[in-house]
């Protein structure tokens, strides 16, 4: 059996430990917490990936791939830690995009969404309408080597520069040649943006395409050639922004919430079990410190319904020890000595403690697997509190209550 | 879709807002003002394109309008959150009672664990429909929505009213092993006596957090915790009043097929 003022002693010193550990402005080097998008602000979008013209076995390569995509058009948004994660629900390919920070959905979806398909087409006449269009060359996008943003010598005007890859400026060079006179229609997606007459075959891959870009839309279209175009086409399923204000102030008033709930319960346990309820209290402490530091170095993205799951677990954590206490009370009443009736009290509680919280836990498991984003974060979050708790009612009250208890 | 406006210059009246979002050619189904400035705006789901365009309307007409939150979900995630959570309720019941049988296997017969597995269960369903028959009644008169939120909050409702009636089975199961011989009965009345402190107070301080997060916790999440503390009430009341009694009945029944 193990010295109850040795393990006392170890208990303080995690206790200060995990203080040092989880406050927020810590004088030892830590990370900082992780905070969902409910709490920072910022933009959720859910696409779908129209996979009908996708062959069944490329499906999931296709997916990796347009992730992939979207990951290097992101990077443009220099948003900081930006989420992106692919799911498969059903029969529906998705990609989930989290962008903290970003308040303007609009240009996130601009700069996201576009399939971004590059296409060369040629005309039999000499007209250029859009109908005009109708013979496809094997040019597209993925031919192309880099683009980038130029600006016209003459107007200072944005201008897209493209540079071909080998295979590219063979093409190109054939396609220039043949329709010498004649205008070449370059198309992004559907849109026509350019349909510049060709005046000399170009045979050395460069080419340049003059719109009537704004920086800024060159900048885009440059960006989303250079990440490559979507292998399949994305389309938009939910999304959400929150503002930040908004967060912060759920925050604080939640963690207003919970030390007031948990005072309220101090206030319980030391009015009805008395000295065992102030122990009781003091593992409360502990626990509610140990959690909050493997919140912050797991690292748990902390959502506002994560939070709340953390206040409710601590109310639960006070389950454990009443069920000690009141077992103890029990056996003291049977007329057990009071050092028996102790260890007798944790013996039979530790069983009901056990399957009360193993259900919990259960739900958790299904939460977490079934569910997303916060719905994960919550089922992650009611775990890792009820573990401890378990931890904290069998190892920490214990050990205060022996100590106390066996010493008198 | 909702979205949350923040007005800050001068007091408008609900109708001038839902006017200007008329204007747009969009119907509003539901606007709550929710604190000083803050309205909850609620529409059939919209394109990024309206929305800007209400906003705009709004920016023109009221002034400084900032939007806190949009949100819009279209109908295949819906209705794929729905199936979910009757899948993950149903799992999560299975679960349970296999666990409750395992461990509860040395019970001494004539009692059959599976039986007290079947009987928690029944009484955490309850417990949900409890949740659930609320919310539709305030989903009708105060037009209170539910999310995926509060699916969590019937989950989590799921796992804590297992734990509230196992505090009273657990008892139940010592004392058939203490009390051999006497009447089933008998044996779960006293349980239920010898637990009902323990099951009120454990029950009681979460009530307490919940009740301080419910007055002093953030908006957003309030009918979350709302959900949270009908089903820990509910839970403590069902283990008393429905999976005990269920448990007596279902043993009687037995005897009674046995003995003829």
């Amino acid at each position: 059996m193990k010295n109850p003022r040795l393990l006392s002693l170890l208990i303080i010193f995690l206790g200060i430990a995990a203080a040092l550990l989880a406050i927020p402005q810590s004088p030892v080097k830590t990370l900082p917490y992780q905070l969902g998008l409910d709490l920072q602000g910022g933009t959720s979008i859910t696409l779908e990936a129209q996979m009908q013209e996708i062959a069944a076995g490329n499906r999931n390569d296709a997916l990796e791939a347009a992730k992939a995509v979207i990951e290097r058009r992101v990077n443009f948004l220099g948003v900081s830690e930006p989420v992106i994660q692919t799911a498969k629900v059903s029969e529906s390919y998705r990609i989930i995009v989290e962008l903290p920070g970003i308040k303007d959905i609009n240009q996130a979806l601009e700069i996201i969404g576009k399939t971004a398909q590059l296409t060369f087409w040629e005309t039999a006449s000499n007209v250029a309408t859009p109908a005009a269009f109708t013979k496809k060359t094997s040019l597209t996008g993925s031919d192309l080597k880099k683009a980038s943003v130029v600006f016209d010598p003459k107007t200072g005007k944005p201008q897209v520069s493209l540079q071909f890859s080998d295979e590219g400026t063979k093409k190109f060079a054939e396609i220039t040649q043949e329709n010498v006179g004649k205008p070449v229609a370059i198309i992004l997606d559907s849109e026509i943006i350019s349909a510049p007459n060709v005046n000399e075959p170009i045979l050395n891959g460069n080419a340049v395409i003059t719109g009537n870009f704004s920086l800024k839309e060159a900048k885009i279209l440059t960006n989303e050639l250079n990440a490559g175009a979507l292998p399949v086409p994305l389309k938009n399923l939910a999304q959400r922004t929150v503002g930040a204000t908004l967060g912060a102030e759920s925050v604080q008033k939640s963690l207003i919430a919970g030390a007031i709930g948990f005072l309220l319960v101090a206030l319980f346990m030391i009015l009805f079990y008395r000295l065992m309820g102030f122990l009781a209290v003091l593992a409360l402490v502990i626990y509610i410190l140990v959690v909050l530091t493997i919140f912050r170095f797991l690292p748990v993205t902390l959502t506002l319904a994560g939070i709340a799951g953390f206040i409710l677990s601590v109310g639960m954590a006070v389950d454990a020890n009443i069920l000690i206490f009141e077992r103890f009370k029990e056996e003291k009443k049977w007329g057990k000595p009071r050092d028996l009736a102790l260890e007798l009290g944790f013996k039979r509680a530790w069983t009901s403690i056990r399957d009360s919280n193993a259900s919990t836990l259960i739900t958790s498991g299904i939460l977490y697997y079934f569910g997303t984003g916060i719905v994960k974060g919550f089922a992650l979050v009611l775990a890792i509190g009820v573990l401890v708790s378990m931890f904290s009612a069998i190892v920490i009250t214990r050990t205060f209550l022996r100590l106390v208890y066996k010493s008198v | 879709m909702e979205y949350q406006i923040q007005n800050i210059k001068y007091q408008i009246s609900n109708e001038e807002i839902k006017k200007i979002i008329h204007e747009q050619g969009i119907e509003v189904a539901s606007l709550q003002k929710s604190g000083q400035d803050v309205y909850l705006i609620r529409t059939k789901p919209l394109e990024q394109e309206q929305n800007q365009k209400i906003q705009k309307a709004m920016k023109e007409q009221l002034g400084e309008v900032s939007q806190l939150s949009f949100e819009t979900v279209g109908a295949t995630v819906s209705r794929e959150t729905l199936l979910n959570a009757v899948k993950a309720v149903v799992l999560a019941s299975a679960l349970i009672i296999l666990y409750i049988a395992w461990s509860f296997r040395q019970v001494p017969k004539p009692a059959s664990s599976l039986r007290f597995g079947i009987c928690a269960v029944v009484a955490l369903l309850h417990d949900v429909l409890v949740v659930v028959g609320i919310f539709s009644l305030l989903g009708h008169f105060f037009k209170v929505e539910v999310d995926s939120l509060f699916v969590t909050a019937i989950l989590t409702i799921i796992g804590f009213s297992v734990h509230d009636t196992i505090v009273v089975f657990d008892r139940i199961r010592e004392n058939l092993k203490k009390m051999i011989g006497q009447e089933f009965a008998k044996i779960v009345n006293q349980s239920i006596q010898e637990t009902l402190v323990r099951s009120i107070n454990t029950s009681l301080t979460v009530v307490m957090v919940l009740g301080a997060l419910l007055i002093f916790g953030g908006v957003t999440i309030k009918w979350f915790v709302i959900a949270l503390l009908i089903g820990v009430i509910s839970g403590t009341y069902s283990s008393i009043f429905n999976a005990s009694p269920l448990l007596v009945v279902w043993e009687e029944r037995k005897k009674r097929k046995v003995t003829p």
